[in-house]
């Protein structure tokens, strides 16, 4: 039976949503006012979405942002699905503590993750300076001995943040489907690597498709760890939205935010879609397996 | 069927420390309906497993056609198998499912794949090159093995929209489109309703008889043994407690734990007095066992359908009813003998309380030698809450187990 809310709890759940939603309504009228006051009200325009793609700027992090996330979430989810089945096929007592290890990543503050990141780089590039300073001197080679963050920094950062969600996406997958699969598949004559590719990868696709989204969405996301991974000379949009706010403020921040906040929603969307979706044939098909063996 | 196809040789399969399989030697015969039985975690499945190639035996060897396969991966083996719950391949369709196994490249053997020759030739083993069949092939062999399933008009189906007894079929079709010289099956009718079961037992037997290849069947169910195989291989705590025909493993029990587990059995203590005479009670009967030292102490097995029951001035020995049950075709009544209660089947109602008295012919009387299972089976005295016991552990071992067959138990 259900009750209907009583006025005080309608009242307390309309306040919550408006406190939750209150600021990105405003963000988003505002990326339509025709002044330049964040403020007033002074009519309806979208020049600011016009102004908006003729900044090179703006299109230059947009295209950055967009080929981090896209490769980045490629990578993560072909070595996350890996590492998943890998872990999958582990002893129990292996396969608990690495999956904590895991989750660790996506827990910890983006910006310890961040400058943990950053100061790894620097080790790293240091080192690598002396040892091509090294081979330079030695061999005569003519390498280059100054290594600064870029583009691929970024990237390898990325990657590695989102190879966790891919994981966690893909194990439930795994642990739903019957481990007799494998062995049917191996019966009728496919080698052991044949039968993940011809049977757990189709079986586990859904979660794979989630993995992939829900990487890109966080790559697109992203501001704190890119900031201390993209160096100098590459930016990413959420990086470029955040250097805007130092200058003059236009509605062109309006604007932009709106946009990225409704790609992240539908992509949020899209996945909250399949993954309900999922649910809801999973029980249907047990509901008919049940019914069918009476 | 007299030619030996498998052999396990001193097999033992040991996890964590656990001794699964004890020292196993067995043969399989060539075209024979052999069934692993015994009561769960007797070490039935793994031995189908290892003979599938998915489990290597901790010690000792197995051999196919002579030649030991311990290292074969199970997808270069002649076996293939029906898995406990089916493991069709969700993502494909009925044709797909079955399809699967032929449209993987292998290297095949002259004369191995060809069931016609399979026994006639001994092929030597050839390496061929990998040999993909052709789509025709393909299309024809699938087809004919979803009649013989008697699955024509579903190669569209998904697999999720079939119900368990069609998908049990796809199961088998899937497998016997291999042409395997081997086809295992690890209780696969476990998830069927009791009617299913028993069309699905004739099916089988029907399938095997057509196809003429070696079935290696796994189940607990004594009833479903009985009733299709050509060997009955009665297992228990990983050890072979009994090899033998239906008829031999029901009739000449080899000890109390086969005599039990097959079918009912009042198993009580007796004396070998001489070759055919038995003293029960303290009173020595004709029988037709022979070969036993002089006053040796055995098991003596009663089936309760062998008992006659007479006036109490006629009987050999006289009890009183204690519980009678309508089964149907007959009454189960519990019968006290001086405190030894036994289950007696009948026709005849005698009601609680009566004092009855009891025939018993020569050949009603089964004798067993003592063994490790003496004195732990074949008393009634618990009847009802065995009965109970029963359904208990048959529920836990099959999740899906329904009302009927818990009161067929």
């Amino acid at each position: 039976m259900k009750e209907r809310p009583s006025v005080s709890g309608r009242v307390l759940t309309i306040l919550t949503f408006i406190f939750l939603y209150a600021p990105i309504i405003v963000l988003i009228v505002f990326s339509f006012n025709s002044s330049n006051s964040r403020t007033v009200w002074s009519g309806f325009t979208l020049d600011w979405y016009k102004e908006l793609f003729e900044d090179s700027l703006i299109m230059s992090s947009l295209s950055t942002t967009f080929s981090v996330s896209l490769i980045s979430a490629l990578v993560a989810t072909v070595a996350g699905t890996a590492a998943a089945i890998g872990f999958f096929n582990m002893k129990k007592r292996t396969r608990a503590p690495l999956l904590a290890i895991n989750n660790i990543p996506m827990i910890n503050a983006d910006i310890i993750t961040g400058v943990s990141m950053c100061l790894l780089f620097v080790a790293a590039f240091g080192f690598l300076g002396n040892f091509t300073g090294w081979l330079n001197s030695v061999f005569g080679f003519n390498l280059p001995t100054r290594f600064t963050q870029g583009f691929g920094t970024l990237l390898i950062a990325h990657i590695t943040f989102n190879v966790p969600y891919v994981i966690l996406s893909v194990m439930p997958k795994l642990q739903q489907m019957d481990r007799n699969l494998v062995d049917a598949a191996m019966d009728l004559g496919c080698s052991p690597l044949s039968a993940i590719w011809k049977v757990v990868i189709p079986d586990i696709m859904p979660g794979i498709i989630n993995g992939a989204i829900i990487a890109f969405t966080m790559s697109i996301d992203d501001f704190v760890i890119s900031f201390f991974t993209a160096g100098s000379n590459s930016q990413t949009l959420a990086m470029a939205i955040y250097t805007m706010t130092k200058k003059r403020v236009t509605p062109k921040i309006n604007a932009i935010s709106t946009l990225l906040f409704l790609t992240v929603l539908i992509l949020l969307i899209i996945v909250n879609i399949r993954s309900s979706r999922q649910e809801k044939k999973l029980q249907e098909s047990m509901k008919a397996k049940k019914s069918f063996v009476r | 069927m007299s030619k030996e196809l498998i052999r396990l040789k001193d097999v033992s399969m040991t996890f964590d420390g656990d001794t699964v399989l004890d020292n196993m030697n067995i043969y399989f015969n060539d075209k024979e309906f052999l069934t692993l039985l015994g009561p769960s975690g007797c070490g039935k499945t793994t031995t189908l497993r290892i003979i599938g190639g998915f489990l290597v035996p901790t010690s000792g060897d197995v051999f196919f056609d002579g030649v030991r396969i311990n290292d074969v991966p199970p997808y270069l083996r002649q076996v293939n198998t029906v898995f406990q719950k089916y493991a069709l391949f969700p993502h494909l369709n009925v044709y797909d499912n079955v399809a699967f196994g032929l449209r993987i490249p292998k290297a095949i053997e002259e004369g191995g794949t060809d069931i016609d020759s399979g026994s006639s030739g001994k092929g030597k083993r050839k390496k061929a090159k990998k040999v993909k069949l052709s789509k025709k092939e393909i299309d024809q062999r699938v087809r004919e093995m979803l009649e013989v399933v008697s699955l024509k008009g579903f190669e569209k189906r998904t697999v999720s929209s079939l119900s368990g007894g069609q998908q049990q079929r796809v199961a088998i079709a899937r497998a016997l489109v291999n042409r395997p010289k081997v086809l295992l099956l690890d209780e696969p009718l476990g998830a069927l309703d009791m009617r299913l079961r028993k069309d699905m037992q004739q099916e089988l037997k029907r399938i095997q008889q057509q196809m003429g290849i070696t079935f290696i069947y796994v189940t607990h169910d004594q009833e479903e043994a009985l009733a299709m195989s050509d060997t009955v291989v009665v297992m228990n705590n990983g050890k072979i407690q009994q090899i033998g025909t239906p008829e031999d493993i029901y009739n000449e029990p080899k000890n109390a734990f086969v005599a039990d587990f097959i079918g009912e059995s009042n198993i009580v203590d007796g004396i070998m007095r001489a070759d055919r005479l038995v003293e029960i009670f303290g009173r020595q009967f004709q029988c037709v066992d022979s070969g036993f030292e002089k006053d040796e102490p055995v098991d003596v097995v009663i089936r309760p359908e062998d008992v006659d029951i007479v006036d109490v001035s006629q009987g050999a020995l006289t009890g009183l009813v204690t519980s009678v049950t309508f089964k149907g075709m007959h009454y189960d009544i519990i019968v006290d003998f001086k405190g030894f209660k036994w289950l007696i089947e009948t026709t005849d109602f005698c009601p609680v309380g009566a004092r009855i008295g009891i025939k018993l012919d020569p050949d009603s009387f089964h004798v067993m030698k003592k063994s490790e299972y003496s004195g732990m089976y074949g008393d009634y005295s618990s009847y009802s809450a065995e009965y109970d016991e029963i359904g208990d552990a048959e529920y836990q071992e099959e999740d899906a187990v329904d009302e009927e067959e818990y009161y067929e138990s």
